[in-house]
């Protein structure tokens, strides 16, 4: 078996009383949509935002390409190509489309800021902000300031942006939240092509993007992972069946 | 050119004219004014890189204003008392250059800014404008109970400090050298808005997880915008206290914090020129309403408040409409 791109070991994670993570341990192979599901308030943001460096896990470990990144901050672990979406789109609303583009291509292409040199004015930021929009449908929006957007556009432009960074490793906390079912049809397919670009782990709330994309499913209860495994055994599992499934879909 | 271009030109021009026709006229004190604005406005282009840029309300950057002034102020009544600042463990005379004195300025109020900012940027909000509060009263009380330099009287300077050719004396000459200053602080500033960094420093003011997410710290994109302001107000403190060749601790003054906050509100919070038309205004009408009334910061209050309210933009916004977005 290939090594995994994306990985956590044993984390934990509590709030006061609420053991929002309780010895996670999951894993992202390359290639795959690993899917995470579970309840409302079973700890799926909190297991994103330790693994992009938002939260500090208590204990256990997190690995990316091969190397411990438990320590390291948000903005390193981007830099190494670790790309996340969030459940609530966080982009610069009052900035156009094509600068929230441009802002995730300026550090992938490496080197320090550029302090008198225009955001705008470069063709090899312009080209990658132009192409991950084109590859969302966005290109012609480009001149348009976000806020008009409407939200499933925004929910592409945030796929745009983590295109941007030339990952290596996709992690999306539900993108087709609040998309409507044609928005999450798209973006299914859409997704369904990202993984020749990288592998994902796809939180999400949405069964039938879930089973219709996932290789792998994960699903996180309390805090704890109580199954992983492909979509019929998920489906056929009795305990998911009775937490999870049974009630909701 | 936008429509936000024009009236910025509009503006540039007029700041230019109104001290050369006071010029041609014989109006010393007009020159006098227009010099006041230009300092100003330099002030306040400074605090608009961290409050209009980077959203960083600061309360406290009187403590650079009045870091410039005293630079000056140190420097050159050493020179003009012929002691040196220091002897051990190297001799540091006062200067009258002012090309030196403002390189000064521009470092003291730089490290000022770093230290300041690396302290108050772990903290937004409130308690970012409280701290920052706080820092500038720091500085305000110290120089109040520092006897070496006029404690709360203040150093007066008998004569303007020198720039080679230039005969400073001379009001429009001296207005001359402020309005290059200003120019190259508004050239300084369009050139870090358009930029990478100002690209990423606006977005950190939207949305810092956004920031993080494509690998940028936010916490060190508002330091670098902290201690560039810090520096561009520090300049202008300098010039303001050449102006009146007098420093006093009000130039640490929380008022003058506050005021440099209404000249970017009046004018138009972010927008390049915002602090050109919020200070002109403010002079013009300290200067006309306060020939009226003892009251006048009433009426201040009063258009603040509509400002706010009405024309979020500020006088700019109003004019211009709303910001559009390049390309
Ligand atoms: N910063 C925090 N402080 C305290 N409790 C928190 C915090 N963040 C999350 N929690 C708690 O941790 C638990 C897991 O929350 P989390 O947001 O990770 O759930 P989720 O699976 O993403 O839910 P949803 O499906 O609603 O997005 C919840 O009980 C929540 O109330
Ligand atoms: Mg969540």
């Amino acid at each position: 078996m290939t090594d995994p791109v994306l990985a956590t070991r044993d984390i934990t994670k509590s709030f006061g009383a609420v053991r929002a993570s309780d010895g996670i341990s999951i894993d992202l192979r390359p290639g795959e949509i690993h899917a995470v599901i579970g309840p409302n308030g079973a700890g799926k943001s909190t297991l994103i935002a330790q693994i992009c460096g938002g939260l500090r896990p208590d204990s256990g470990t997190v690995e990316f390409l091969g190397k411990d990144i438990t320590s390291l901050s948000g903005p390193a672990r981007a830099q190494r190509g670790l790309a996340r979406t969030f459940q609530i789109s966080a982009l610069a609303m009052e900035d156009t489309v094509l600068q929230n583009a441009v802002l995730g291509a300026l550090k992938s292409r490496g080197g320090r800021l550029g302090y008198f040199r225009p955001a705008l004015g470069q063709s090899n930021l312009r080209e990658a902000a132009f192409e991950a929009l084109h590859r969302v449908g966005l290109a012609d929006q480009a001149a348009v300031r976000t806020a008009e957007l409407s939200h499933g556009q925004r929910r592409q432009l945030e796929v745009a942006v983590a295109l941007t960074l030339r990952p290596r490793a996709f992690v999306m906390d539900e993108p087709m939240a609040g998309m409507g079912s044609e928005g999450s049809r798209q973006m299914t397919q859409f997704l369904d092509t990202l993984r020749q670009d990288a592998p994902i782990l796809l939180v999400e709330h949405d069964m039938d993007a879930v089973f219709a994309l996932a290789d792998r499913i994960s699903v996180l209860v309390y805090g704890q992972c109580i199954a992983t495994g492909s979509v019929a055994e998920i489906r056929a599992n009795a305990d998911v069946q009775a937490a999870y499934l049974g009630q909701d879909a | 050119m936008t429509r936000e271009g024009w009236i910025n030109a509009a503006l540039y021009a007029g700041l230019l004219a109104v001290p050369l026709w006071a010029w041609a006229t014989d109006e010393p004190f007009t020159i006098t004014l227009a010099t006041r604005v230009a300092i100003l406005a330099l002030a306040g282009v400074g605090l608009n890189i961290a409050l209009g840029f980077g959203g960083l309300i600061s309360l406290g950057h009187a403590a650079f204003f009045g870091i410039g002034g005293y630079a000056m102020g140190i420097l050159a009544s050493h020179a003009q008392s012929y002691t040196p600042l220091m002897e051990t463990p190297f001799l540091i005379e006062g200067t009258k250059s002012m090309p030196v004195i403002w390189l000064v300025a521009i470092a003291a109020s730089s490290l000022a800014a770093l230290v300041i900012g690396a302290l108050s940027l772990r903290t937004s909000g409130v308690y970012f404008i409280m701290i920052t509060l706080a820092f500038g009263q720091m500085f305000y009380f110290f120089a109040i109970s520092w006897p070496a330099y006029g404690g709360e009287d203040g150093l007066s300077i008998y004569v303007r400090n020198g720039f080679p050719g230039v005969n400073t004396l001379d009001p429009i000459q001296f207005f001359a050298l402020t309005f290059v200053l200003l120019s190259l602080a508004l050239w300084l500033s369009a050139r870090l808005a358009a930029s990478e960094f100002g690209l990423a420093l606006g977005a950190a003011r939207q949305s810092p997880q956004r920031v993080e997410t494509v690998g940028l710290s936010p916490f060190r994109l508002r330091l670098t915008a902290f201690v560039i302001s810090g520096a561009i107000t520090g300049l202008a403190g300098a010039l303001f206290a050449d102006l009146n060749r007098f420093v006093s601790p009000t130039m640490f003054s929380w008022q003058l914090s506050g005021e440099l906050i209404v000249f970017i509100i009046l004018g138009g919070v972010g927008r390049l020129f915002g602090p050109v038309a919020g200070a002109a205004l403010f002079i013009t009408l300290e200067h006309v309403l306060g020939g009226l009334s003892d009251y006048w910061h009433v009426y201040l209050g009063l258009l603040l408040l509509v400002v706010v309210l009405f024309a979020r933009g500020g006088i700019i916004g109003l004019l211009a409409g709303r910001r559009v977005a390049h390309d």
